[in-house]
C-alpha cells in the first residue's frame, strides 16, 4: 500500500525540504484518493471490488480485500482528509525537530486505516485493526516529554489493545460459527450466525472491541485524554477516522448480525448512554479541543445507536451522519488548532473577537458549525432529519431515545457554536499570541471541509448517489436509496429540528451557566472511569509484581522442585485419573551378565544416593549411564549406547567442571526434611517415567514406519545404518533444527558462564547463598 | 592439572580421540556412528586436553573460535539442502555421486556433507562450553 512507502521516505524528504514536505506528501493520500474515487462507478452501482492472493491456504488464510459501499465511503473519508491532513500538520508543526517522524507515523496510520477498511479477511481485519491501535499510540504519545502524554498514549493503547484481542477472539468465534475466515463470505451467509448457538459470545466480543475503539460509555474515557495528541492528530484519528472504526465494525457486521434482540437492545442503550454522557461532559469543558472531543464521543454514541435500531431510515442516518460528522468535526478540530496555533492559547474563556484577526478560520469554522448544529442547506442538516425521521414515532422505550438524541443533538449545537462562534465575537481580547490568520496550509483544510459540507448536501442526489445510498445498503444489506434533500418539508422531523435548534440556542446562551452546574455535579460523583482506570492499572501492576515475586524468587532449588513436581504429575496423574496403569510386565529370563549390568546400574544409584562429596555423586551418576549404554548395546541399539557413552562422559566432564566452578560446598547440607521431599519427587518422577514406558510397550506396536526405513534406507538413501540415514536424510530438516538448537544453546551458556564470571569477583555466588 | 602421567598420555589421547572421531563420523551411514557421535568425541577430546594444558593451548590449537566452527557447522549443513532444489527436488534432498580415486569408488554426497556440518556444529558447541567452564579455573 501506498501510504506504507510515503512513511518510509517520509523523515528524509523532511529533512531535504523542511515543512513544505507536508505538499509533496499529500500527494501520497491524493493518489490513493483518487484511486479509490476511480472505483466509484463500479461500486456505486451496487457490485463489489474484491481480489487478494493466497497466504497461508491449508490454514484458509488469504489476503485478500474488499471493497463495499461502506469500505468506499471509508477508504475516500481517510484519504480525503488525510491529504488535508498532511497539508495541514505541514503548517502545524512547522519547524518542529520531529516533523519527519510525525509525517511517517501520520502516513503508517492512514495505510493500517485504510488496510483495515478494505480488509476481507479476518487476519487482516485483525492485524490492521491492531495496527491503528499502535500508530495511534505513537501519535498520541507523540510529544514523548510530558508525562501528560505518555500516560494518555499508554491509557490509548491499553484500552483500544484490550478491545483488539476482545476482536480477535470474536472473530475466531464467528469463524468457528459460520467456517468462513472472510467478510465476503460472511456478509453471503444469510442467518448463519444469528442462528448459531455462539451468537452472543460472538456478538459480546466483537462489541467488546468496537466500543472500545469507538469510545463507546464507560470506555469514552481514552479518547479525551488522547487529545494531548498533536492537533492534527486529533483531527484525524479521533475525530474523522480511528474511532470509527469500532463504528465500521459494528456496521460492518449489521447484516449478519443485527436485527435481533440483543443487538437491537444492547447498541441503542449503549449508544443512547454514550451520547448522553458525552455532550453532557462536553458543556463542562472550556478547552476547545476537549470540548469536541466529548462531542465526538456523544457522535459516536449516535452512530451506534442508529446501526443499533436497524432500520432503513435509522441506516441511512447513520451513514448521512458518519460522512456529515468526518467533515464537520475535522474541520472543527482544524479550527481549534489553528486558533491555538496562532493565539497561543485554546480556552475558550479567554477568547473573543477574532473575526477580524482571522476572517478566513471564522467562515470555515461556521461552515462546520452549521452542518454540525444540524440546519438546512448543509449536510450535516439531512443526517439530522432521518435521525428524526426514524425516532420520529417512537414506540414504547424508543421514546427515551428520542430525548435523549433532542437534547444531545441541541447541546452538539450549543457546542458547535461555542467553538465556532463564541471565540470570532465580542471586543478583541488579549491572548498570549498577537491573534493572526494562519497560513494557508493551516486554513486549507478546514475551509475545504466546510465547504464539502455544503457542497454535499447542495448536489444532495449526486451525494447519495456516490455515497449514501451505497454505504446504507451495504450497512443494512440489501439495496436501499437515500433520497433526503436539503429542501424542508413539513413534518414531524422538521419540528423535531426546529425543537433541536431552539434548544441548542437557549443552551448556547447559557452555556455558562451550564458549565458550571455540570461542573458542580461531577465534583459530587467525584469517580469517573479515567480514575477506575488507574485504580485497574495499579492494581494490576501490584498483581503482577506480586506474582513474580512468588514465582521468580530466585531460588534455583525451588524453580527445580516445581519443575519436577510438574513433571511428575503430568507422569503420573492421567494415568491414574484415567485408569490407565499398564498391566504388570512380565520378567524375561535375563542371561547372568545382563543381570550384572543392572547390578552396575543399581549401585550407581545407590553410591550417588550415597555419596558424601558432589564429585563422587556425580562420577557415581555416570556409572548408571554407562550402564544404561550397555543395556542398549546388549539389546540392540548399538547407535544409542554410543551416543549415550558419549553423553555420560561429556556430561561428567561439564558437570564437575561446573561444580568446581560454582565454589559449592563439597557435601550436600540439607535437612533431612527437604532431602525426603526431595527424593518423594524424584521417585514420583522415575516412577512415572517407568510407568508410561511400560504402558507404551504393552500398545500394539505399529511398524509400518520401520518397516519403510529399513526397506528404502540402502536403495534411496544409500545407507545401511538406518538411524542414521534418518536423522541426516528422511528426517534432515528436523536435523538441521536440531542443531540450530544446539547452537543457540551453546551460545547461550557461554553468556552465562561469562557473566557469571564476571559476577563472582563482585559478591558470592546466589547458589552459596542458599 | 599436575600429573605427570596424565600430562603425558593426553597428547595420544586427543590425537586418538580426534581420528576415531572422524572414523565415526565417515563410517555413521553404514554402522553405528555419525555426526553427533562423532562430534561428542572430538568435543571430550578437546576438553581433556584442554585440561591438562590449559584453555590458551587448546584455543591456539584450533586456531577459529569453536562458536565460529558451530556456526560454519550450522551453515554447511543448510547449504548441503540447497543442491537439491536446482534439480527441482525439496530441500535437503540427498544427492550422490560416486567419483573413483585412484581406481577407489568413493561416495560423495550432500548428506555427507550435512553430517559433517552436524559434526562441526557438535563439536564446536560443547567445545566451547567445555573451554569457557575450564578457562574460569585460571581466573
Amino acid at each position: 500500500m501506498l501510504p506504507f512507502v510515503g512513511a518510509l521516505f517520509a523523515p528524509l524528504l523532511t529533512r531535504v525540504m523542511k515543512h513544505n514536505a507536508g505538499w509533496l506528501l499529500a500527494a501520497v493520500p491524493l493518489l490513493v484518493f483518487v484511486h479509490f474515487a476511480g472505483m466509484l462507478g463500479t461500486v456505486g452501482s451496487g457490485a463489489a471490488v474484491s481480489a487478494g492472493f493466497d497466504w497461508a491456504p491449508s490454514l484458509g488464510l488469504r489476503f485478500s480485500w474488499y471493497l463495499d459501499g461502506l469500505s468506499l465511503t471509508f477508504a475516500l473519508l481517510i484519504s480525503g482528509i488525510g491529504t488535508l491532513i498532511v497539508i495541514y500538520s505541514g503548517g502545524y508543526l512547522k519547524g518542529h525537530p520531529h516533523q519527519g517522524r510525525f509525517f511517517s507515523f501520520i502516513l503508517l496510520f492512514m495505510g493500517a486505516m485504510l488496510g483495515l477498511v478494505v480488509s476481507d479477511s479476518f487476519l487482516m481485519l485483525f492485524v490492521y485493526w491492531e495496527l491503528t491501535s499502535i500508530t495511534s499510540f505513537l501519535l498520541i504519545g507523540f510529544d514523548h516529554g510530558r508525562e501528560a502524554s505518555r500516560r494518555a498514549a499508554l491509557q490509548a493503547l491499553l484500552v483500544t489493545g484490550l478491545g483488539g484481542l476482545s476482536l480477535l477472539a470474536g472473530l475466531l468465534v464467528i469463524a468457528q460459527a459460520t467456517g468462513t475466515t472472510e467478510l465476503s463470505s460472511l456478509l453471503g451467509s444469510g442467518d448463519a450466525l444469528r442462528n448459531s448457538p455462539l451468537y452472543l459470545v460472538a456478538l459480546v466480543l466483537v462489541l467488546g472491541s468496537a466500543f472500545t475503539k469507538s469510545a463507546q460509555f464507560p470506555f469514552h474515557f481514552w479518547l479525551p485524554n488522547a487529545m494531548e495528541a498533536p492537533t492534527p492528530v486529533s483531527a484525524y484519528l479521533h475525530s474523522a477516522t480511528m474511532v470509527k472504526a469500532g463504528v465500521y465494525l459494528v456496521m460492518r457486521l449489521n447484516p449478519v448480525m443485527g436485527d435481533t434482540v440483543a443487538w437491537e437492545t444492547i447498541l441503542p442503550l449503549f449508544g443512547g448512554v454514550t451520547l448522553a454522557v458525552g455532550t453532557l461532559l462536553a458543556v463542562r469543558q472550556t478547552d476547545l479541543k476537549l470540548m469536541l472531543a466529548y462531542t465526538t464521543v456523544a457522535s459516536l454514541g449516535l452512530l451506534v445507536m442508529l446501526t443499533g435500531l436497524g432500520s432503513d431510515k435509522a441506516i441511512e442516518a447513520a451513514a448521512l451522519y458518519l460522512i456529515a460528522h468526518s467533515m464537520f468535526k475535522g474541520a472543527l478540530f482544524m479550527v481549534a488548532g489553528l486558533i491555538d496555533h496562532e493565539t497561543g492559547t485554546r480556552d475558550i474563556t479567554g477568547l473573543r473577537g477574532l473575526r477580524k484577526a482571522m476572517p478566513i478560520t471564522f467562515v470555515a469554522a461556521m461552515l462546520a458549525a452549521l452542518s454540525m448544529g444540524g440546519l438546512p442547506l448543509f449536510f450535516g442538516f439531512l443526517a439530522k432529519e432521518e435521525i428524526y425521521a426514524t425516532l420520529g414515532s417512537p414506540e414504547g422505550w424508543q421514546a427515551a431515545l428520542l430525548i435523549v438524541a433532542i437534547c444531545g443533538n441541541a447541546l452538539m449545537f450549543a457546542i458547535g457554536f461555542a467553538v465556532a462562534l463564541r471565540p470570532f465575537m465580542g471586543d478583541a481580547t488579549k491572548t498570549p499570541k498577537a491573534a493572526h490568520e494562519g497560513p494557508i496550509s493551516l486554513w486549507l483544510g478546514p475551509v475545504v471541509l466546510g465547504a464539502a459540507g455544503l457542497a454535499a448536501a447542495l448536489a444532495s442526489p449526486i451525494a447519495h448517489r456516490l455515497f449514501s445510498s451505497p454505504t446504507a445498503s451495504a450497512v443494512a444489506g440489501s439495496p436501499i436509496e437515500v433520497t433526503i434533500s436539503t429542501i424542508p418539508h413539513l413534518g414531524v422531523p422538521l419540528v423535531l429540528s426546529g425543537l433541536t435548534v431552539a434548544l441548542g440556542i437557549v443552551a448556547y446562551l447559557g452555556l455558562d451557566r451550564l458549565r458550571a452546574a455540570m461542573a458542580g455535579v461531577l465534583r459530587a460523583i467525584g469517580w469517573g472511569p479515567d480514575q477506575g482506570f488507574d485504580q485497574v492499572l495499579r492494581g494490576l501492576l501490584r498483581l503482577a509484581t506480586g506474582l513474580t515475586r512468588i514465582i521468580h524468587n530466585g531460588r534455583l532449588d525451588i524453580y527445580m522442585t516445581v519443575t519436577f513436581i510438574a513433571v511428575a504429575a503430568t507422569l503420573l496423574l492421567p494415568m491414574v485419573l484415567f485408569d490407565e496403569l499398564p498391566a504388570m510386565p512380565y520378567v524375561p529370563a535375563l542371561r547372568f551378565y545382563e543381570w550384572g549390568v543392572l547390578a552396575i546400574a543399581v549401585i550407581g544409584v545407590a553410591a550417588v544416593v550415597h555419596a558424601r562429596s558432589r564429585l563422587t555423586a556425580i562420577v557415581s551418576l555416570g556409572i548408571q549411564g554407562f550402564a544404561v549404554a550397555l543395556l542398549y548395546m546388549l539389546f540392540g541399539a548399538p547407535d544409542l549406547s554410543f551416543t549415550q557413552f558419549m553423553v555420560e562422559t561429556l556430561s561428567v566432564v561439564i558437570l564437575a567442571l561446573v561444580m568446581t566452578r560454582l565454589r559449592l560446598a563439597p557435601t550436600d547440607h540439607r535437612p533431612l526434611r527437604q532431602k525426603l521431599l526431595d527424593m518423594a519427587i524424584a521417585g514420583a518422577c522415575g516412577i512415572g517415567f517407568a510407568l508410561l514406558l511400560l504402558k507404551v510397550t504393552q500398545m500394539p506396536f505399529d511398524d509400518r514406519l520401520s518397516q519403510f526405513f529399513n526397506t528404502y534406507s540402502k536403495t534411496i538413501a544409500h545407507g545401511r545404518n538406518v538411524v542414521n540415514v534418518i536423522i541426516v536424510d528422511f528426517r534432515g530438516l528436523d536435523t538441521l533444527g536440531e542443531i540450530a538448537v544446539v547452537m543457540v544453546t551453546g551460545l547461550a551458556i557461554l553468556a552465562l558462564v561469562r557473566i557469571r564470571s564476571k559476577k563472582t569477583e563482585v559478591r558470592p555466588t546466589v547458589a552459596e547463598e542458599a | 592439572m599436575q600429573t605427570l602421567i596424565f600430562r603425558t598420555a593426553t597428547p595420544f589421547l586427543t590425537c586418538l580421540m580426534l581420528m576415531f572421531s572422524v572414523f565415526v563420523l565417515l563410517r555413521g551411514h553404514n554402522e553405528p556412528g555419525g555426526g553427533f557421535t562423532g562430534g561428542l568425541i572430538a568435543a571430550s577430546a578437546f576438553a581433556i586436553h584442554g585440561i591438562a594444558f590449559g584453555v590458551p593451548v587448546v584455543r591456539r590449537a584450533l586456531y577459529f573460535h569453536p562458536m565460529a566452527i558451530a556456526g560454519f557447522g550450522l551453515f554447511a549443513s543448510a547449504v548441503a539442502g540447497l543442491p537439491s532444489l536446482l534439480f527441482g527436488m525439496p530441500f535437503l534432498t540427498g544427492l550422490w555421486s560416486a567419483p573413483s580415486f585412484f581406481g577407489i569408488s568413493v561416495d560423495l554426497s550432500t548428506v555427507m556433507v550435512f553430517d559433517i556440518g552436524v559434526y562441526l556444529v557438535v563439536v564446536g558447541s560443547f567445545t566451547s562450553i567445555a573451554l569457557a567452564l575450564e578457562d574460569r579455573e585460571h581466573d
